[in-house]
């Protein structure tokens, strides 16, 4: 079993087809949504997502616990701090 | 908040001195990027950039004077809308209505890649809490009245931007 069968999200959110900065504004309103250490799942396609969300978790401390890529879709799973 | 207390957000000042759509779409998404990581955000619209406080924006792109602006079309095939179309001075002087041609490509091809238009980016900034700031004196020049604008702009002149600016972590003219 690998980590993306392991973490369980409470929220999805599908940014596919949107270009920077979308995929950050739209994860920063989705994680508000949250409560402290509960896990949002967001899906990309843009490519410049994996080291933006890298640098939005870093900002925000809000946790990447993984960022992953299934076919032509980037994975982030997120723990709200 | 000053850099004097480390608990501080991290903040950015922007100036915006160009109202063209290709020049629109730095600070609005620098600023939306920047308020998404929770910095304190504020824009200060100065010259030709006051245009992108008003209500209905209508932001043209125009390849005369920008000699690297390539044009590519929004349709056909893959190849097709690969080519990078050179437009000759000559062309883009002479044909009228040549700019709201380039606009409406450009507007197009941002919008097949999935690129958020200009309103959708300041409308992210606002609900981000981003301060949009204009410059009193460019608004005298350019009579502009503050109710000419949106109704969440602000007004300011150089010191409030070098205040604000003095503080900043981040600070850029576009």
């Amino acid at each position: 079993m690998n980590d993306i069968e392991v973490i369980k999200e409470d929220l999805v959110l599908d940014c596919s087809g949107m270009l920077c900065p979308m995929p950050i504004v739209k994860t920063t309103k989705a994680i508000k949504e949250l409560q402290s250490g509960q896990i949002l799942k967001m899906i990309a396609t843009d490519a410049g997502s994996p080291p933006d969300i890298a640098a939005w978790s870093r900002q925000t401390k809000n946790e990447l616990l993984l960022s992953t890529t299934e076919g032509e879709k980037f994975i982030f799973f997120l723990k709200k701090a | 908040m000053s850099k004097s207390d480390p608990n501080a957000p991290k903040r950015l000042a922007l100036i915006s001195s160009k109202g063209t759509l290709d020049w629109a779409y730095p600070p609005f998404i620098l600023g939306s990027a920047a308020g998404a990581m929770g910095w304190e955000v504020g824009i200060f619209f100065t010259f030709y950039g006051l245009t992108l406080l008003k209500p209905e924006l209508n932001a043209l792109v125009s390849p005369l004077g920008n000699p690297a602006m390539p044009m590519k079309m929004p349709f056909g095939p893959e190849g097709f809308q690969n080519i990078n179309w050179a437009m000759p001075n000559l062309l883009m002087a002479n044909v009228p209505g040549f700019e709201s041609l380039a606009t409406n490509l450009m507007k197009q091809t941002f919008h097949n890649k999935g690129v958020a238009t200009i309103e959708e980016l300041r409308e992210a900034c606002l609900d981000l809490g981003v301060r949009l700031i204009g410059c009193q004196m460019t608004m005298d020049v350019f009579g502009f009245k503050q109710s000419d604008f949106i109704p969440q702009a602000e007004i300011g002149g150089a010191a409030t931007f070098l205040e604000y600016a003095a503080d900043a972590d981040v600070q850029l003219f576009i």
